[in-house]
């Protein structure tokens, strides 16, 4: 490879709803970048038959999809070889949290976007606040719906660029009503579901905070580093306090129960608010077989989860979980323990304390914080 | 409203986007005041509307309110929403002038840029050092039907090359990093007007359930622990997540000497935290700041554990344990005592 390659760089349209016009202002970006001589070409496009994006389309290059049949059915996926092949400098992919027909070498097609940035290719895209991982347990208590296509939070973090495309809810209901955005049963669908105006204004109101966010993080790392591109975000979440100068640093305790990835989450998204480091154990009882084969294999599910978030794991061998947990807590420095709000509330004390009770009371100096079992 | 952070972002442009879709859809739009320079893109789309011409008083443009009250159209365009009138005109504000137009029933788009916005200005002074003289309420902005922003990454303000100079007030910024933290501010600035409005939609419908689209801290204090630090958290997590802070604590009618000390101690820490300070009346701990949290919005509850622990606490569970348990959908975080 030679000296001067360098890695792709993203921009995301964040949006909070469909409709907003987030594919509208991108395809409004590749012509104006087109115009400049920018070499663009859209690698993805989805107008869902709305007639301004369609014509927004036009005069830019469009990579034709792949054609994948799946039990009966043809899909048009993204088709990254070619692309890979016309290698573009820029390439406008929409959807950033689709997820690929089963088979296909990219599970998500934000992996494929990985696969373009790896090879130098500039990328456009857009999403949903209620797309990122961080926010999925808010926004299933706030719509009921939980959003199964999801981006970690990391791979935002990477994008070099995240925009807010913004409409206000009233104007999308509009929009929606007036047939602009789906056909009209699906428009009725929707208006009873995501699309009421409360969870509209809750959504925008998301993805205002996240962008502000991503802009305060982007501007902290231009006056720490002087201006030197975010640094991969792996190498700030790492266990050797060396490297890093956060001073927090947060232990999430993962367990078998459902409530860890919602545990996993939060502290993952409270770390990134703070700048601290995050990382997460769990506890294996050496002698007793306290747990059952399936519920080792539902931990190891957690973890795996939590690495996908750029979560260091660790496993810890000991008697006692709560005493495990301190120690191991004391011995890195940890300044707070993230711990899942217990179940069974309603056991009465003095037949033996929970595990949430015996960690306040070991972890004197380290603050424990019980995270909300989000309930709708 | 379109709401900006500098200037070249393309409010303009978004604004006579829009007039031009209503246009198409039958309405009836016109422009009743513009920037005195414009880019070429807005000139284009300017061509295609009728546009009242500024009226000149004194040497100095302002919009003709007269004019367009005669017109009397659906939408009047007002770009440049802080802009002082020059002396002799019905109001010294175009704001004001607005606020007119509305009140002979036309509907108003306009634009504004951050460094107008008076509530905002001094934090706005500190990242520019340039003051601005034109301004604008905010709860002008709370009250707007409709705001929107005009987001875009500095860089973009930057290349443009068709930046009109001066043409608002104050002079086009230069430095990413400046631009960077306005684009913050006027996002966090928009949120919270959206954050009123949601508020105010819960507050109609009855909706007493935590959204938590908006991180607020009740940090709990008593007379019993020091809780210097628990709040000193409070302030510098509220900070981080931009979020707001609360200290609460719970009437009592007697207390000894030495626990009033503590609790003034605690309560003057909240109030150098710029905290908002709740006295609660209640009888049960636990449940009176669950009950408080709840109905507050609040999505984190801070504590301070207390060191010395009564007998009957060692059976029934202390209040800090209590309030774990009953705080359900708000993360409650524990501080050494």
């Amino acid at each position: 490879m030679p000296d001067s390659f360098h890695r792709g760089t993203v921009k995301i349209f964040l949006g909070y709803a469909a409709g907003v016009g987030k594919t509208y202002q991108m395809l409004d970006e590749a012509h104006k970048l087109k115009g400049n001589g920018v070499d663009v070409v859209i690698g993805y496009f989805e107008p869902h038959g709305r007639k301004d994006t369609i014509a927004k389309a036009e005069g830019l290059e469009i990579i034709p999809r792949r054609k994948v049949d799946y039990r009966g059915a043809v899909f048009g996926e993204t088709d990254i070889d070619a692309i890979l092949l016309r290698h573009p400098q820029v390439c406008v992919i929409d959807e950033f949290a689709h997820s690929n027909v089963p088979g296909s070498a990219q599970a998500k097609r934000w992996e494929d976007v990985q696969v373009l940035l790896d090879a130098g290719i500039n990328v456009l895209t857009t999403m949903n606040v209620q797309h990122l991982e961080s926010l999925n347990d808010q926004v299933w208590q706030f719509t009921g719906i939980r959003v199964r296509e999801t981006i970690p939070d990391w791979v935002v973090k990477q994008a070099d660029e995240v925009v807010m495309v913004d409409l206000p809810p009233q104007a999308l209901l509009n929009r929606l009503t007036r047939g602009a955005v789906y056909a009209p049963e699906k428009a009725r669908q929707a208006m009873e579901n995501f699309f009421k105006e409360s969870t509209l204004v809750a959504l925008r109101e998301l993805a205002i905070r996240q962008t502000a966010h991503e802009v305060d993080v982007r501007h902290s790392v231009l006056q720490e580093d002087g201006g030197t591109p975010w640094p991969g975000s792996q190498a700030m979440d790492t266990l050797s306090t060396q490297k890093s100068s956060a001073t927090d640093r947060i232990l999430i305790l993962v367990t078998e129960d459902p409530s860890s990835a919602a545990l996993i989450r939060r502290g993952r998204r409270v770390a990134d608010y703070l700048k601290a480091d995050c990382f997460a154990v769990c506890v294996h009882c050496d002698k007793t077989q306290d747990i059952s084969p399936l519920q080792r294999e539902t931990v190891g599910k957690h973890m795996n989860f939590a690495r996908n978030l750029h979560i260091e794991t660790q496993v810890l061998q000991g008697e006692n979980m709560a005493r495990t947990l301190v120690d191991f807590a004391r011995l890195h420095q940890v300044t707070q323990i993230f711990l899942a709000r217990p179940q069974h509330e309603m056991w009465p004390v003095f037949l033996g304390r929970g595990l949430v009770e015996r960690v306040v009371r070991l972890a004197r100096g380290i603050q424990v914080t019980i995270v909300a079992g989000r309930r709708q | 409203m379109f709401l900006g952070y500098a200037v070249g972002v393309g409010k303009s442009f978004r604004m006579l986007d829009e007039a031009r879709r209503r246009r198409e859809r039958g309405e009836d739009v016109i422009v009743g005041a513009t920037q005195t320079k414009v880019s070429p893109l807005v000139e284009a789309l300017l061509d295609k509307m009728q546009v009242i011409p500024l009226r000149i008083v004194g040497g100095v443009p302002a919009m003709d309110v007269e004019a367009i009250l005669r017109r009397h159209p659906q939408f009047c365009l007002v770009d440049g929403l802080a802009y002082d009138n020059p002396p002799g005109s019905l109001h010294p504000k175009r704001w004001q002038d607005v606020e007119h137009l509305l009140s002979n029933g036309i509907s108003v788009i306009t634009t504004v840029n951050l460094q107008h916005i008076e509530e905002r200005q001094e934090e706005v002074e500190k990242i520019t050092g340039k003051h601005v003289k034109a301004t604008v309420p905010l709860d002008f902005l709370r009250y707007a039907d409709e705001i929107e922003i005009v987001d875009a990454p500095p860089d973009f303000c930057l290349q443009r090359g068709d930046i009109p100079p001066a043409g608002e007030i104050g002079a086009a910024i230069s430095l990413p990093q400046e631009l960077s933290e306005l684009r913050e501010i006027a996002l966090l600035l928009a949120a919270d007007v959206v954050d009123c409005q949601l508020e105010a939609y819960l507050a109609r419908n009855g909706i007493k359930q935590v959204w938590g689209t908006h991180e607020r801290i009740l940090v709990c204090v008593s007379r019993y622990a020091d809780a210097a630090l628990t709040i000193a958290s409070g302030r510098r997590n509220a900070d981080r997540f931009h979020g707001e802070l609360f200290v609460g604590h719970i009437k009592r009618s007697y207390m000894t000497p030495e626990e009033r000390i503590v609790l003034e101690r605690n309560l003057a820490e909240a109030q150098a935290a710029s905290a908002r300070i709740e006295a609660l009346d209640g009888e049960d701990v636990a449940g009176t700041f669950i009950q408080f949290a709840r109905g507050h919005g609040i999505t984190q509850i801070f504590l301070t554990n207390r060191m010395r622990i009564r007998w009957w606490e060692r059976i029934f569970g202390t209040p800090v344990e209590h309030l774990i348990r009953a705080a359900e959908n708000i993360d409650v975080r524990v501080f050494p005592g």
